[in-house]
């Protein structure tokens, strides 16, 4: 038998048996479209965290004062040694690799202008902080460089910030007043949302030492220490250790890798996306089910074409050709369309949730077509096989 | 053509062996009409399966033009019924999703050949059973008559040296009936061995020889000891 002709004919049973093949086709396709917008959601919430993440910048340690373990008191009574903007100065001279070092002061604070006013997170830091967290600018400028003891009476805005005091107004150039203190605006960033704990677009940030000042603190919330290569990382880490031990004399911080974090929230989601895959594989499943089902039916009420084509002359082994190529087409358009219903899902949900980067893997994808068409196969086929043992003159024998 | 040697086909019914066919010897010559009748259950199935080659003998022996058919596998036989047998049947058994035309291209397709072929050699041999105007109609627009025609226009589309029927005008009426069997009376007259197998007295009267079946023996019109002429 030719292929062209094995093709054609099995088009025309499943034209012929128009119900059975729409019924099929929707039972793989809802299937296949189950594995794929699931799968594209759980990676969605990977790539999600680990962009947060990453939008840190690369090569990245992040100093936390206190000491995350589950070990016993702490020597000396668990005393903890402030974070200071000493320790960040002794940093810049002693870190060999440190590329950047932005100290992290917060605070809470009434922003006010004119008759306006709002209660916003007050971040202190330095001008490296920009390059650090990869902040950009949507009008005006950062932070000035300069001696970050030094203070200053600038401060930058979230947008939204932004909006809220001035409306359409133009805040560049001015004064703000954030609790009993003045400041000049000299910039607004750009639009950049949520970010672990952070809405960028809704804060203000004004030079570190102001900002310790003004809430009377001398602890930083965080040191962020940029190394210039990943090649530097553990022995950066292993330095800001050495010289936070040495200069408080207990082990009172922690550093933190990012990448350590990003991987390890990596595979956790990865581990959930996994999950998605094997809850949608059970509607997969049920899918090749109904499959053997309507096969099952298909063979049972098709027997007396069976018999017909092998008293016709056509072969055990065609008869089942023409099984495959009919359950291998079925479900394989069956697959092509659940592919195309998981994408347009996932399509309309990052129409709804544009931040959330929903995609289904590749891996997914290919498992799924390929599921879909073994299932088609196995399901299709192996009634089939019962069928071509039976006696055909039986089954011509009746209507 | 045909020989039957001492022939039984045996099934497994539970616990008992059941005797389809028990001990059949026939002789059928090249262009025979035969009618074999019999009641339900008397072998006539089993012995059509036998002779289409669609089922093997349990014990002795079958010879199909000098081959002997126990020895053939399940392709050889496949190509033996592709080549050398047609069916037809009661219920005419056209697939409704195809045409005259496509219903009567379904062995070739099977047996590859070309399209163009195809399309010629079923156009022919539906012109062959008076079906040229119809060649484009499924089986649900045609009468009872004309579907049996576009089978038996199927059957012998591959040009077969033998005619197995199935109750072929068990489900017409007399008209049709005698139509029908005109049509491949005239076949059998150019030289096509017929077999029919029917419970009408007045189709099997037609026939050149009767073999009447009961309890899977021959009991009337078997044992035909003359070597072929």
């Amino acid at each position: 038998m030719r292929t062209i002709d094995l093709i054609r004919f099995a088009i025309g049973a499943l034209v012929g048996h128009r119900l059975r093949t729409i019924l099929s086709v929707a039972g793989v396709a809802v299937g296949i479209a189950a594995v794929v917008a699931l799968t594209a959601l759980g990676e969605g919430a990977r790539r999600y965290v680990t962009g947060e993440f990453e939008a840190l910048g690369a090569n990245i340690l992040i100093v936390i004062p206190g000491r995350v373990e589950t070990t016993g008191a702490m020597p000396f009574g668990g005393v903890t040694h402030d974070l200071t903007l000493d320790d960040v100065r002794a940093m810049k001279t002693r870190i060999r690799h440190a590329l950047r070092i932005a100290p992290l002061a917060m605070g809470t604070e009434t922003v006010r202008y004119g008759g306006l006013s709002r209660s916003l997170p007050v971040i202190g830091t330095t001008s490296e902080f920009q390059e650090v967290r990869r902040v950009t600018m949507g009008a005006g400028r950062f932070l000035p460089e300069g001696d970050m003891d030094q203070g200053g009476s600038q401060v930058v805005l979230g947008i939204k910030a932004a909006e809220e005091l001035f409306g359409s107004g133009n805040p560049l150039g001015r004064i703000v007043r954030i609790g009993e203190w003045r400041f000049r605006v000299i910039g607004v960033m750009a639009p950049r949302g949520r970010g672990l704990g952070f809405d960028f677009d809704d804060l203000v940030i004004i030079p570190v030492r102001t900002n310790l000042a003004m809430f009377n603190k001398t602890t930083l919330f965080r040191v962020f220490v940029e190394i210039d290569g990943a090649d530097a990382m553990r022995i950066s880490e292993q330095e800001l250790e050495d010289l936070m031990e040495a200069r408080h004399r207990v082990k009172d911080v922690t550093v933190i890798a990012q990448d350590a974090v990003v991987e390890s929230f990596s595979s956790i989601l990865g581990a959930m996306t996994l999950a998605l895959a094997g809850i949608a594989s059970v509607s997969l499943a049920v899918a090749g089910i109904g499959i053997m089902n309507v096969m099952l039916v298909s063979v049972s009420e098709r027997r007396t074409e069976i018999g017909l084509l092998r008293a016709l002359g056509a072969g055990k082994g065609q008869i089942l050709t023409v099984f495959l190529a009919e359950a291998v087409m079925l479900s394989g358009f069956g697959g092509l369309l659940g592919l195309g219903m998981g994408l347009a899902a996932v399509a309309v949900f990052i129409e709804i949730y544009p931040a959330f980067p929903a995609a289904p893997p590749l891996w997914a994808i290919a498992s799924a077509i390929g599921m879909s068409l073994g299932v088609g196969a196995i399901f299709g086929v192996w009634p089939a096989r019962d069928a071509v043992k039976l006696d055909p003159v039986q089954a011509l024998a009746r209507r | 053509m045909i020989e039957l040697r001492s022939l039984c086909r045996t099934y497994r019914m539970g616990s008992e062996d059941v005797h389809a066919l028990n001990n059949v010897t026939l002789n059928i010559k090249k262009g025979e009409h035969i009618a074999v009748v019999g009641p339900s259950g008397s072998g006539k199935s089993t012995l059509l399966n036998i002779l289409g080659c669609l089922d093997r003998p349990t014990s002795g022996s079958y010879r199909f033009s000098g081959k002997e058919v126990g020895d053939l596998g399940e392709v050889e036989l496949s190509g033996l019924r592709q080549r050398w047998i047609g069916f037809v049947f009661q219920f005419f058994h056209l697939l409704p999703r195809l045409d005259a035309v496509g219903n009567v291209e379904v062995p070739m397709l099977f047996a590859g050949v070309e399209k163009e072929q195809r399309r010629q050699r079923s156009r022919r041999a539906l012109e062959a059973v008076g079906l040229g105007h119809r060649l484009r109609h499924k089986p649900e627009e045609l009468s009872g008559g004309e579907r049996q025609r576009v089978a038996i226009a199927r059957s012998v589309v591959m040009g077969p040296r033998l005619l197995l029927a199935d109750e072929p005008t068990g489900n017409l009426d007399r008209h049709s009936a005698e139509e029908i069997m005109d049509l491949i009376e005239q076949m059998n007259a150019e030289g096509l061995t017929l077999i029919v197998v029917t419970h009408d007295p007045a189709i099997a009267k037609r026939a050149g020889r009767i073999i009447r079946l009961e309890d899977g023996r021959v009991i009337e019109g078997g044992v035909d000891l003359q070597p072929e002429s």
